[in-house]
């Protein structure tokens, strides 16, 4: 085989284009640039006066203990007794037993494990309730609770569960229907107390060191409740209202993220406990199909069968029939 | 009395001797010439065919780029409360929000525009997947300015995100509820990501020129060599 026939190929007109021999025309790159570059300064700039930008303030655990501290202590008894949506969580959070999110054997959150590791019962609860200075009561309700048995401990948090399913708020105050909770009632009540003041919030951002930039375990408890959930379908936001690519307010939000959000509405993801992981399976697959289409056989032919190129070039073809 | 040009009498323009040839820093210079030459790079004529508002939305993207990073830099100059508490930094944050909105609607329609052009024949495919990732990038960027802001948005947002990013494993290292560290990515990796392959997008297309229309009777197959399905970039021979 000679050389010749070695590099010759196939014409193939979704992969090669013919030398192109016809005319050139004035082209300013740099006059072009400066003038898009103020034309999208006129563009932004009327944006941003007309429309501004959305600016929600964030909720804390403070608001949140203050607007509904029936919520905020049913959250807590759930972080207490790890039945919350961050103690049964599993990887990177904790190590709960078959909760993590996988396609067969494909399971990358447990191979991963747990590298920002929690405990809502101490983390959430019984450690800040120790920072708290001058409060004997309190102290000794968690020395109570801590030393206690685990049957007896389930026993008090199931009983304070029951109870906090009929609490009331008054004015702000939690009330809670007296039962056989023994120092978990004590321990949850001043656990609200100290969020209502503030103290929880920092105590949870809290890593030991003056400066803090970790928001994990406030926000992770601040999901766990139904008052940032509510607050977020109230504004549109939840996950069957195209969630995330949304924001506050009557902004465009992440619109290019339609695509991902649009699979979770979309059976089977909708409905699947391991949804999270399918739709990014099926992203990634996306993702990296459209970096290599053009070695895709079908899908790079698209554009040539589709013809929108003839819309694209008219003026060309145009010519080119005049000719 | 001599006058110190700031060239030195004995240098010469170009190294040619032998050794000098070997030099790394000859060597790239002599490579970027020839992939780069001026004329190419900064060309003032372009083919007849490119005569269509489609072209437009690529310089369009670049230089709402440009905005992104300009109105992303004040805000990086006064930090990240500062838009929170003063009516001329919330402006500053309206603009740096309406410049990334902008930057996705005109990247969107050139992907789209390059797509119904097939923009990857004659040796283009590279410059297609630059122009690919720098898009997905970009995507990574704007998601952890999002998470950067510091208000319900950011809240509501991380939480929802984290269950995807943790599903695949990345949340070992890609924390999405750690304020301090996506503001990191936003404004340090991710751009540094998207200055590298969006550049390197934007030589590419300077290297290979502007792809060709369909020839009419492109489906009639013909045997050519490589060498001759790469149309000249910029100026003709």
């Amino acid at each position: 085989m000679s050389d010749d026939t070695k590099k010759a190929r196939r014409f193939k007109p979704d992969r090669d284009v013919k030398e192109w021999k016809g005319a050139y025309v004035p082209y300013d790159i740099l006059k072009e640039a400066f003038v898009a570059f103020l034309a999208v300064a006129v563009l932004i700039v009327l944006l941003a006066v007309v429309f501004s930008s959305p600016d929600e303030p964030a909720i804390t655990l403070k608001t949140w203990s203050a607007v509904d501290p029936v919520d905020f202590a049913q959250t807590a008894i759930t972080e207490l007794d790890g039945t919350s949506g961050t103690a049964s969580y599993g990887p990177p959070y904790n190590s709960t037993p078959d909760s993590s999110q996988h396609i067969g054997f494909f399971e990358p959150e447990q191979w991963f494990g747990v590298h920002q590791p929690i405990d809502t019962a101490q983390d959430f609860v019984i450690g800040p309730l120790r920072t708290l200075p001058n409060t004997p009561v309190t102290q000794a309700a968690v020395s109570l609770y801590q030393n206690a048995s685990g049957a007896q401990q389930n026993a008090w948090t199931t009983a304070y569960e029951k109870a906090v399913a009929n609490a009331t708020d008054v004015n702000g105050r939690l009330h809670v229907p007296a039962g056989r909770y023994g120092p978990v009632g004590i321990m949850v009540g001043s656990l609200t107390d100290m969020a209502q003041t503030g103290g929880l919030d920092g105590t949870l951002l809290s890593e030991g060191q003056f400066y803090n930039t970790n928001y994990t375990k406030p926000l992770l408890f601040l999901a766990d409740g139904t008052y940032l959930a509510d607050k977020a379908d109230a504004q549109h936001l939840s996950g069957d209202q195209w969630g995330m690519m949304n924001e506050t307010g009557n902004y465009p939000g992440q619109a290019w993220l339609w695509l991902y959000t649009m699979w979770y509405q979309v059976y089977p993801m909708n409905q699947s406990t391991n949804g999270d992981l399918e739709v990014w399976v099926i992203m990634m697959v996306l993702s990296i199909g459209l970096i290599f289409l053009p070695f895709i056989p079908i899908l790079r032919s698209i554009p040539r069968w589709t013809r929108v190129y003839k819309l694209i070039w008219r003026r060309h073809y145009r010519e080119l029939a005049g000719t | 009395m001599s006058i110190d040009t700031g060239v030195p009498a004995h240098a010469p323009a170009h190294a040619s001797a032998p050794e000098e040839s070997r030099q790394w820093t000859a060597r790239m210079r002599h490579a970027a010439e020839s992939a780069f030459p001026p004329d190419q790079l900064l060309p003032d004529r372009q083919p007849a065919y490119m005569a269509s508002w489609i072209y437009v939305f690529g310089v369009l993207t670049v230089v709402s780029l440009a905005w992104v990073i300009i109105t992303g830099c004040i805000l990086a100059i006064m930090g990240p409360s500062w838009w929170h508490v003063s009516s001329t930094g919330h402006f500053v944050n309206s603009l740096h929000l309406w410049s990334v909105e902008a930057f996705f609607f005109f990247m969107v329609i050139h992907l789209w525009g390059k797509f119904f052009m097939a923009a990857w024949r004659g040796n283009r495919r590279l410059t297609w997947a630059t122009g690919v990732i720098s898009f997905l990038v970009s995507v990574g960027a704007a998601f952890t300015g999002y998470l950067s802001q510091q208000n319900f948005d950011s809240q509501w947002i991380s939480t929802q995100a984290k269950d995807g990013i943790n599903s695949t494993g990345a949340g070992s290292v890609f924390n999405v509820l750690n304020f301090g560290q996506m503001l990191m990515w936003h404004i340090v990796l991710l751009p540094i990501g998207i200055a590298i392959i969006a550049g390197l997008h934007v030589l590419l297309v300077r290297r290979h020129g502007i792809v060709p229309p369909f020839a009419v009777g492109d489906d009639d197959a013909a045997a050519v060599t490589p060498a001759t399905t790469t149309a000249p970039a910029g100026e003709p021979a």
